[in-house]
């Protein structure tokens, strides 16, 4: 019996797919580990048992990947193709892209095939196939077109037949569709011509195929919702002639025909295709397996968030977008029974029965389930039509919350929940809170006028929340640019992912002036700039860096000099910050926020320059302040860290160097930060140098502690 | 508070014997710890785990097995093959009775105490029926066929287990027979040993038999069918003791790694009734082997080779988190094992089974505060003086003028005159000692050395007259009539008129020297004396007592001075409290009477009696040196506690002139280095 597994996201980063979805999911040569090549300049190497990302490699910006990366199962080695033309190969220890082996061929690329066993192809877009081994040896080479003039390549397929690699290739042209099977052992190319039924003019969507002992068994989705079966005789009668194949009905109206989304198509195993598509015009979309033998589905699951109608299936695992995640189904075919095969049908949601809440409670044992409360509800009843009369209403506040949070006004929710919030360590606290974040976000969503802000902040500052819990609430508060509640999650959620940081960052960074001066966002990271205390403490400063070098000695003597007196003539234009102080504190969220470099970086290259450079302005200032004082820190409750200050101009620089420096009006801030680095080696190797001479101090100290068996001393008591 | 030149002196070549056993009596919470010299120690666990009482050891009489019974009554037994009794209000030994079995390994008393068990070397069990003034033998369980290695009785009384080599039995106490042998296996750690030697053994009310052997195996056996319930694995070397909590809720095992597990019996899941013994906490606080545990309501305890007596409280049965919950580790002995010679400057350094007599060094230059001056003489090693026989010095003296040294081990009183003559020495045994003294527990000299105090064990007080090399006998004080407790601390005034003593709980007596007779007794305190001096010109005594407290009582006004009544009233700094060892000396300085000088293990401490008290918001101690004279006097006069922590372990110290100081440490490190070497352990692949 197929059963389809309990799903799952790879990791709560989302990736960059548009309204076109991934570019591909390859195998990698370990079994848990896949390429997934969004549609843009990103490849992530997952491991799926560990739901985590183990590598991200992007292209440079300009750049697009044009075709999935695969894995060469000879050498371990990845392959990508950008821009059409350019091939790059890389293993897991390369960081970047850029400096990896690059090959830029004569004809653009359609694919890269790659099977275990064999080394890859290279599918040029007019057909032609080369090895990659003979393309790289001559890159250059002169690639012959195979198919005609507008013909397109739509899908494509390598196998291993008896030891030898076969691959067929599908065109479509004024729809006509021709398959072409490429045998390699004799360097045989076979033409066939698809020949239509009685409806000429459906649109095939989707092909999969599999190998039988002499035909490949191709499987076509029509747009007319029927999957057909073509058979391809692996050894061709007639190699030169050019073949017509018929195709007969496998099933009918699998999917609906007029899908509005994509629709996909996947052999499981010999007896089980997954389909992916909406069943009904109206339904959701829901991945559906589906028994070619006895033609009875066999498992469904809805995938309300939609997909790209995209699906692919490696070893047992389905991949599909979902939402915009890329979502993983762990599909199991145990031997089928009869009654297996009987059929299951779709069961549908009974809108009566009581939905169990997705927070669990842990503070509660969750035995009592649906009865006990139940039993509850009627004892409530019960209750309270005993004491009609009572005026206060026998509803404990949870519960009263979650009805009003469906269906009041903001304010009556915004009392409700203050309410609650009042009582608040009720065991349920949790769960409550969870499921009224929920309930407001999904009415957030269907009814776009709904915002109850302070409600969700109230709800954020309960410190329940985390990102992974909801994390609509950060897309709709950045859709809605509520720079004050992106504050609080910032502070607040341990979790959140590097993209939505980067785009809360955007938002801080692009947003008006006047639009925040409005806002109320908490300022306590920001210290007061016009508090001017800082004459003494710049003086103590410039003594402490002198400390740190000595001009005699120093080579670079002037160029000392000059760095010594610099920052003292900059403060005084440096002083000033560069951003508002309601700017500042939003910054100085995002600098305490938690973050993996490697993920940051990519999302970090999307800001606009002129954005980079005033966060840099920004961060430069927060620095110099920084080093006024001997702590080497900033005033306020709660200020950024040097470290955080010094991580993130080091991050933007890294992912912006290119166009910072292209920019006249950032030349000055780079040179600035250049001085400081350079100042901040030469102190560095100061303070190695005095803790060589520590070091000894202390041994001759250790040494003098070290006395023999009889002393006299002379102690005085205090 | 002054300067001082202080003589430190880190040659006193002390290094405490191994601890062999140690045993808990729960009623009255005290411990009893037995060293392979033979010594026995009690240390009573209510009074800030004081050292209270001490048998001196014997070189035959190296104790293998130490138990309470029938209440409060000590028994040990040993290697020569008897059963020892302690009197533990005369500090002597009751009796010793030979079990005729050979060495004894192994002993037990019965659950209702009335009985005694021991395990022999020619594989025989031995019960001993306890009579209200001695033991006898009742009769031998059956023969084993090697030496009996471990016993324990099961709380009911009806069966005990007994741990040989290689196997385990069970005897049915009734018949003395043998029901059940139980075989160890040898395998260790896939290689077959030699043999298997059981440790130890605990018999649990419900039949469980807990057994630990060389093979480093904590086994669980079923006593009714004899079979193996469970086997924990837990060390790579021997385990080498155990004990159970009287709950039976827990126990604790030593290994000869050093390392102490705890064990407990937890239910399986939270609400259900079945539970499991459950290996639950490491301790890592030996070095060496752990030769014996001892499980208290509240604490784990444990000794071995290193000479550490271990007392871990366990947090969960702690209900006060103060101070008392802290660990304790007790290395030194809570007595005096140091005389000082002011006149000559000699120190007379006690062992068990010699006694050294050092001079100390002299220097001409001066420096300040921490330098170290340069020697223009080193301390010279003046005199070896070995005992006779194998008996360990029990207690000894030189007296103030260096002319006199006495020492008395448990059966002899010696007395020796020392002649200076140049630089030469000559020492000569004063003989004819009276024949009542026969064994001393403090010994103090006048301070003009014209008279020598003895505290003998059957509580008798002697004074004697010295006068240019003779000797003669002037006066017992006779305890009081009905009570044998023994004076262990002795204390004189300067001018020699008045003599202080102190028993183990009878409270301080007075005595007037010139009119022989009893002056007065300090009122009762509820914890043992440590350490008391009479102060010259105002003869008030100045007591220590276990619980950190220190009174001052004037003795020819019979109560307790103003300054006393203030502290007390005032109430002792809470750092002061906290220390966790006893002050062991008091001095005073001669020119200056406000002052105190009071040191214990870790501190040396003066007390000016004419600065106002700290209250627990003061700072107390401050180690840093001040660094501007404002600051020195605003230290000088802040409060009345000057301290100082630089030397430590400080097992002495004294004034030898008004700026003169002698500080007797022995650094930890130099004891560790004459242990024997410790059981390798591999260490992250070395």
């Amino acid at each position: 019996m197929a059963s389809l597994e309990e799903e799952f996201t790879l990791s709560s980063v989302v990736l960059n797919a548009g309204s076109e979805g991934l570019l591909g999911v390859e195998q990698t040569s370990k079994t848990d580990q896949f390429l997934v090549t969004d549609n843009g300049r990103t490849v992530i190497l997952y491991k799926v048992s560990d739901q985590k990302p183990l590598g991200s490699w992007s292209v440079k910006q300009g750049q697009i990947i044009t075709c999935p990366a695969v894995c060469n199962f000879q050498t371990g080695e990845y392959i990508v193709v950008h821009d059409n033309k350019v091939l790059r190969i890389w293993n897991n220890e390369d960081v970047n892209l850029d400096k990896v082996f690059k090959a830029t061929l004569s004809a653009e690329v359609c694919r890269i095939l790659s099977v275990q066993g064999t080394e890859p192809l290279v599918l040029f877009k007019e057909g032609a196939v080369r090895g990659l081994e003979a393309l790289l040896a001559e890159p250059q080479q002169k690639i012959e077109t195979v198919i005609s003039d507008e013909e397109v390549i739509k899908w494509t397929k390598f196998f291993i037949v008896f030891r030898h690699p076969v691959l067929i290739f599908i065109t479509e042209k004024h729809g006509n569709y021709f398959a072409y099977v490429q045998m390699f052992n004799s360097r045989v190319l076979s033409k066939y011509t698809f020949l239509f039924g009685q409806d000429e003019n459906s649109i095939i969507e989707s092909f999969t195929a599999s190998v039988d002992r002499k035909f490949i068994s191709l499987m076509s989705l029509s747009s007319d919702g029927c999957i057909y079966e073509t058979l391809i005789p692996i050894r061709p009668t007639d190699p030169e002639k050019n073949q017509s194949l018929v195709r007969s009905l496998l099933f009918k109206a699998v999917v609906s025909g007029d899908a509005r989304h994509g629709v996909a198509l996947t052999v499981l195993d010999q007896d089980h295709v997954a389909v992916l598509g909406s069943p009904l015009a109206a339904s959701k979309e829901c991945l559906s397996v589906w028994n070619i033998k006895f033609q009875t589905l066999q498992n469904s699951k809805e995938l309300p968030q939609g997909t790209s109608g995209q699906l692919w299936y490696y070893g047992e695992n389905l991949f599909m977008l979902h939402g915009r995640s890329l979502t993983v189904i762990p599909y199991k075919c145990e031997v089928s029974s009869l009654a297996g095969a009987l059929g299951k049908l779709k069961h549908s949601q009974d809108p009566g029965t009581h939905v169990v809440p997705h927070f669990v409670n842990w503070e509660t044992p969750q035995e009592c389930g649906l009865g006990a409360q139940n039993s509850e509800q009627s004892r409530r009843i019960l209750r309270r039509r005993k004491i009609e009369v009572s005026l206060q209403p026998e509803v404990p506040p949870s519960k009263q919350l979650l009805s009003t949070v469906m269906k009041d006004s903001e304010k009556h929710i915004e009392v409700e929940l203050r309410k609650f919030l009042a009582i608040k360590q009720t065991p349920d606290f949790h769960t409550v809170i969870g499921d009224t974040v929920t309930g407001l976000l999904e009415r957030c969503k269907a009814e776009p006028s709904f915002y109850p802000q302070n409600c969700l902040m109230q709800l954020t500052q309960t410190h329940v929340l985390s990102y992974s819990l909801c994390p609509d609430l950060m897309e709709i508060a950045l859709q809605k640019k509520d720079v004050q509640l992106l504050q609080l999650c910032l502070q607040h959620f341990p979790d959140i992912p590097e993209l939505v940081t980067c785009a809360c960052l955007k938002v801080f960074l692009s947003i008006a002036d006047d639009s925040l001066q409005e806002t109320d966002v908490n300022m306590e990271s920001v210290f007061d700039c016009s508090n001017s205390v800082r004459d003494e403490k710049m003086e103590e400063q410039t003594e402490i860096l002198q400390n740190g070098f000595n001009p005699e000695e120093d080579k670079c003597n002037k160029c000392d000099q000059e760095l010594n007196e610099k920052p003292q003539a900059k403060t005084k234009e440096t002083t000033l910050c560069p951003v508002i102080a309601k700017r500042a504190a939003l910054l100085n969220a995002i600098l305490h926020s938690a973050y993996s470099e490697t993920f940051l970086l990519p999302h970090l290259k999307d800001i606009p320059a002129q954005h980079i450079t005033l966060f840099l302005k920004y961060l430069y200032f927060l620095y110099l302040k920084c080093s006024e004082n001997a702590t080497l820190t900033l005033p306020g409750i709660h200020p950024p860290t040097l470290n955080q200050i010094m991580d993130w101009i080091c991050l933007l620089l890294d992912a912006n160097f290119t166009v910072v420096v292209m920019m006249p009006e950032a030349k000055r801030l780079l040179i600035n930060l250049y001085k400081l680095v350079k100042s901040q080696i030469s102190v560095y190797s100061e303070l190695n140098k005095i803790e060589v001479s520590f070091r000894e101090l202390q041994k001759l100290n250790q040494e003098k502690n070290n006395r023999g068996l009889y002393s006299i001393e002379v102690l005085e008591l205090f | 508070m002054g300067e001082f030149k202080v003589h430190r002196v880190r040659f006193f070549n002390y290094v405490p014997s191994a601890i062999r056993c140690v045993a808990y009596n729960n009623q009255s919470n005290r411990l009893a710890v037995s060293r392979t010299d033979g010594t026995v120690e009690i240390y009573n666990l209510s009074a800030n785990y004081f050292q209270e009482k001490f048998f001196p050891g014997h070189e035959s009489r190296a104790t293998e097995a130490l138990c309470w019974a029938e209440g409060q009554r000590l028994f040990s037994a040993g290697l020569n093959g008897e059963i020892i009794e302690y009197d533990l209000q005369a500090l002597n030994i009751k009796y010793a009775m030979d079990a005729f079995g050979g060495p004894i390994w192994s002993m037990a008393a019965s659950p209702s105490g009335s009985q005694l068990l021991v395990g022999c070397e020619d594989g025989s069990v031995k019960l001993f029926q306890i009579t209200p003034d001695k033991i006898q033998f009742e009769r031998n369980f059956d023969r084993q066929k090697s030496r009996i290695l471990s016993l324990s009785w099961r709380p009911s009384g009806t069966h005990i287990a007994a741990g040989s080599i290689d196997y385990i039995s069970v005897f049915d106490v009734k018949s003395g027979s043998t029901v059940h042998k139980m075989i160890v296996d040898r395998q260790y750690m896939g290689v077959s040993k030699r043999k298997c030697i059981v440790w130890g053994v605990a018999f649990l009310s419900d039949g469980t038999v807990i057994s630990v052997d060389s093979a480093g195996k904590v086994q669980f056996w079923d006593s009714a069918t004899g079979t193996l319930v469970k086997s924990h694995l837990i060390a790579n070397a021997d385990v080498q003791s155990i004990a159970v909590a009287n709950q039976e809720d827990s126990f604790v095992v030593g290994t000869a790694e050093g390392t102490v597990f705890h064990f407990q019996l937890v239910p399986v899941t939270s609400n259900s009734g079945e539970k499991q013994w459950v290996r639950t906490k490491p301790f890592q606080h030996h070095t060496h082997d752990v030769r014996t545990v001892a499980h208290s309501p509240t604490s784990l305890i444990s000794g071995g080779t290193d000479t550490h007596l271990v007392i871990r409280p366990l947090m969960e049965k702690v209900e006060v988190k103060n101070y008392d919950a802290a660990l304790r580790k007790i290395t030194f002995p809570h007595r005096r094992l140091i005389s000082c010679s002011r006149k000559r400057q000699l120190l007379l350094f006690q062992f068990a089974h010699h006694l050294e007599l050092w001079r100390l060094g002299s220097t001409v230059a001066t420096g300040k505060n921490g330098d170290t001056l340069p020697l223009s003489k080193n301390a010279d090693h003046l005199l070896y003086l070995k005992t006779k026989g194998p008996e360990n010095i029990i207690c000894s003296c030189i007296s103030p003028c260096g002319s006199w040294i006495a020492y008395s081990t448990a059966s002899r009183f010696f007395l020796y005159r020392l002649n200076y003559e140049h630089d030469n020495l000559s020492l000569k045994r004063v003989s004819k000692m009276p024949a009542f003294l026969r064994s001393a527990l403090q010994i103090l000299f006048s301070e003009d050395s014209t008279k020598l105090f003895v505290a003998s064990n059957q509580g008798a007080l002697h004074i004697f007259q010295l006068s240019g090399g003779s000797f003669k006998h002037l006066h017992a004080f006779q305890p009081q009539s009905g009570t044998v407790e023994a004076m262990c601390l002795l204390a004189v005034s300067a001018d020699g008129n008045w003599l202080a003593a102190s028993g183990t709980s009878a409270g301080v007596h007075v005595y007037n020297v010139k009119q022989l007779k009893l002056h007065c007794t300090v009122p009762a305190y509820n914890f043992p004396v440590t350490a008391m001096a009479v102060a010259p010109n105002t003869n008030n005594l100045v007591i220590a007592y276990s619980d950190q407290q220190v009174f001052e009582y004037s003795i020819p006004d019979k109560h307790y001075t103003d300054w006393s009544r203030t502290v007390q009233k005032h109430g002792f700094h809470h750092l002061w409290l906290q220390r966790d060892t006893p002050i062991t000396h008091i001095s005073f300085h001669p020119k200056r009477p406000m002052h105190i000088l009071l040191h214990d293990a870790y501190m040396f401490c003066i007390i000016d009696k004419s600065l106002p008290l700290p209250n627990d918001k003061t700072l107390f101690y401050n180690p840093f040196p001040p660094t501007n004279e404002s600051d020195v006097v605003q230290r000088r006069t802040a409060h009345a506690f000057k301290i100082s922590k630089i030397y430590k372990p400080l097992l002495f110290m004294d004034l030898l002139d008004e700026r003169t100081l002698v500080a007797v440490e022995r650094p930890l490190d130099d004891i560790i280095a004459q242990l024997p070497p410790p059981i390798k352990k591999k260490k992250f692949g070395t």
